[in-house]
């Protein structure tokens, strides 16, 4: 910690030093072990040696701290596999003077006071569950007293509370505007609401709404019962339920849905003045990283939609296939897309043939390995385009490859991508000189419908043992022909 | 508080840290008298009577007691 006597210089170089110290230990960890590193930022101190001073003057420990705490952030801004615990807010909200607590710093060298563990290890369990992909996919909003003051099919559109026009109309704006944030993250937004839909759509269509019917992805409002609304827009988009916060006013459907619907997450909002604080504190929405995907989501999302309205229209499925127009990107991990790799095999359970989960680090080695066969598979169709939606990678032992990974997401089933992966999987395993590829099935509770993948990709089985556990080969020795008909693959 | 009502209280903070119902402490049991009286179980259980009490120990008490006794003259003394 830098004194008054110490100059600008003196204490430039001391926090320098400082952090090459840190700096050195992250690097040591990250070559050694390849892992995702969460540091914790330095939290401020609870007393201030030079009063109102201690946070400008270079020479306060504020200013000090401050000071690495920015260093630490520009070395996170670099980093994408480091993440900063902000235990600085962590301790404000608990607030500093009993955080800090000597007694117990002095008898157990506890950071901080055993009483504030709890919310500190709750804070750190939301990046760790965000690195692993645990995070949440929507919120779905009740309307009445939930997006906006009062019963709009009582009070009329005209009359609920939303604008600026008093206190409580300001409060629900806030809230509103909060919500559409989310969307920008990625977050999609749908509507659970006991209503009549022209009545919801009213209130939502006010000028000074925030909220537009056109941010929600799904609109539900009937009168129907909202746990079952719930399901249903899992089912819709394509989310598990569990993907879902609901957040509602009235504690008794709160109750309902908590109860019906086992994986829900249903918090406990309370009054409006407090919708926020509680939704953010849970961290269900955690941020470790932004990609495009996310940014993408909504317009994803709703391309889906529509296209599900499209196949509808169609008796033959393969006319409706060529009217896709679907373009595939099929190549070797590349450094743009080694993010939302990892995160797929973190995310993806259902069409996932050995379920293994990847870091950001594991997928990078992966990638510079060349004893590694990679895919990552990228599909546009005239809707939109779907991202990265499936990843596979084997590793190559004299003319054995063998499959470690192979997922797919469930949004583009049925379109001929996993042949079009197999394919050019095939390709670069005969370029290699691999003359079998062995793949294997792991049944989880989750994956049973891709039980049979390998046998429909033409595999033959050669082994299962008691748990299910599946082992088949392919012979590419005498060729191979190519199953995708409706991708244009790497035009 | 008598001793006798906070000795039937500290037992039972005493089972629950230690997760035994047989234990029962007197004003000469020490932390060699409890096999999983460590360090980090010494945390746990001056946070825990400190909790079940209502008060809390200070820095000097807690490193200069000697035995549950000298815990129980504390309590006493503080928790009224």
């Amino acid at each position: 910690m830098p004194t008054v006597k110490d100059s600008k210089d003196t204490i430039e170089s001391m926090a320098e030093a400082e952090f090459a110290r840190f700096r050195k230990a992250w690097e040591g960890v990250a070559n050694r072990y390849h892992c995702t590193i969460i540091q914790n930022n330095f939290e401020q101190p609870f007393f201030r040696l030079m009063g109102n001073s201690d946070v400008s003057d270079i020479h306060g420990r504020l200013n000090y701290i401050n000071r690495l705490n920015e260093m630490f952030y520009g070395y996170s801004q670099n980093h994408e596999t480091f993440h900063i615990h902000d235990c600085n807010y962590q301790a404000s909200v608990y607030g500093i003077k009993r955080w800090a607590d000597p007694a117990d710093w002095y008898r157990y060298k506890y950071a901080m006071a055993v009483s504030a563990i709890p919310d500190f290890a709750f804070s750190l369990s939301h990046i760790i569950k965000s690195i692993y992909g645990k995070n949440k996919k929507a919120l779905t909003l009740d309307l009445d007293n939930t997006l906006w003051g009062g019963i709009v099919g009582d009070d009329g559109p005209e009359n609920i509370k939303i604008g600026q026009e008093d206190a409580v109309s300001e409060l629900y704006s806030e809230f509103q505007e909060y919500v559409k944030a989310h969307k920008d993250l990625g977050i999609l937004l749908t509507v659970n609401s006991k209503n009549d839909e022209e009545n919801a759509i009213a209130g939502l269509s006010r000028p000074d709404s925030v909220l537009k019917p056109d941010d929600f992805l799904v609109i539900k409002a009937n009168w129907e019962n909202k746990d079952r609304n719930l399901m249903a827009t899992a089912k819709e988009i394509n989310i598990g339920v569990d993907s879902l916060v609901f957040i509602d006013d009235n504690p008794a459907e709160r109750a309902i849905v908590r109860d019906s619907v086992k994986s829900s997450t249903v918090p406990e909002v309370g009054s409006p003045e407090s919708y926020i604080d509680v939704i953010d504190s849970n961290g269900f929405f955690e941020v470790t990283g932004i990609s495009d995907e996310d940014l993408k989501r909504n317009e994803m999302y709703k391309a889906n939609l529509a296209r599900q309205q499209v196949e509808d229209s169609f008796t033959d499925y393969g006319e409706y296939l060529t009217s896709l127009e679907m373009k595939g990107e099929i190549l070797p991990f590349a450094p743009m897309y080694l993010a939302r790799i990892a995160e797929l095999t973190n995310k993806s359970n259902q069409f996932n043939l050995t379920t293994r989960r990847c870091s950001l680090s594991e997928i990078e080695q992966i990638a510079s390995d060349g004893r590694y066969v990679t895919l990552y598979g990228k599909l546009t169709d005239k809707f939109g385009d779907n991202g990265v939606v499936s990843v596979a990678f084997g590793h190559v032992e004299g003319k054995i490859c063998d499959i470690d990974l192979w997922l797919m997401s469930c949004r583009v089933l049925k379109r001929d991508m996993e042949c079009a992966m197999m394919d050019e999987f095939v390709r670069l395993c005969r370029e290699r000189g691999v003359t079998t590829i062995v793949g294997h099935y792991y049944p989880t509770a989750k994956n049973k419908m891709v039980k049979d993948f390998f046998t429909d990709r033409g595999f033959t089985m050669a082994d299962e043992d008691g748990d299910g556990n599946r082992l088949y080969e392919l012979d590419i020795s005498a060729g191979y022909e190519n199953k995708n008909r409706y991708i244009k693959v790497n035009p | 508080m008598s001793r006798e009502e906070i000795y039937v209280k500290l037992n039972e903070v005493f089972q629950d840290v230690f997760d035994d119902e047989d234990i029962t402490v007197t004003d000469a049991t020490t932390a060699d008298d409890i096999e999983d009286w460590d360090s980090l179980e010494h945390i746990n259980l001056i946070v825990a009577v400190e909790r079940a009490f209502g008060i809390k120990f200070t820095m000097g008490e807690t490193t200069s007691m000697k035995n549950v006794g000298a815990m129980v003259d504390i309590i006493a003394e503080r928790a009224g």
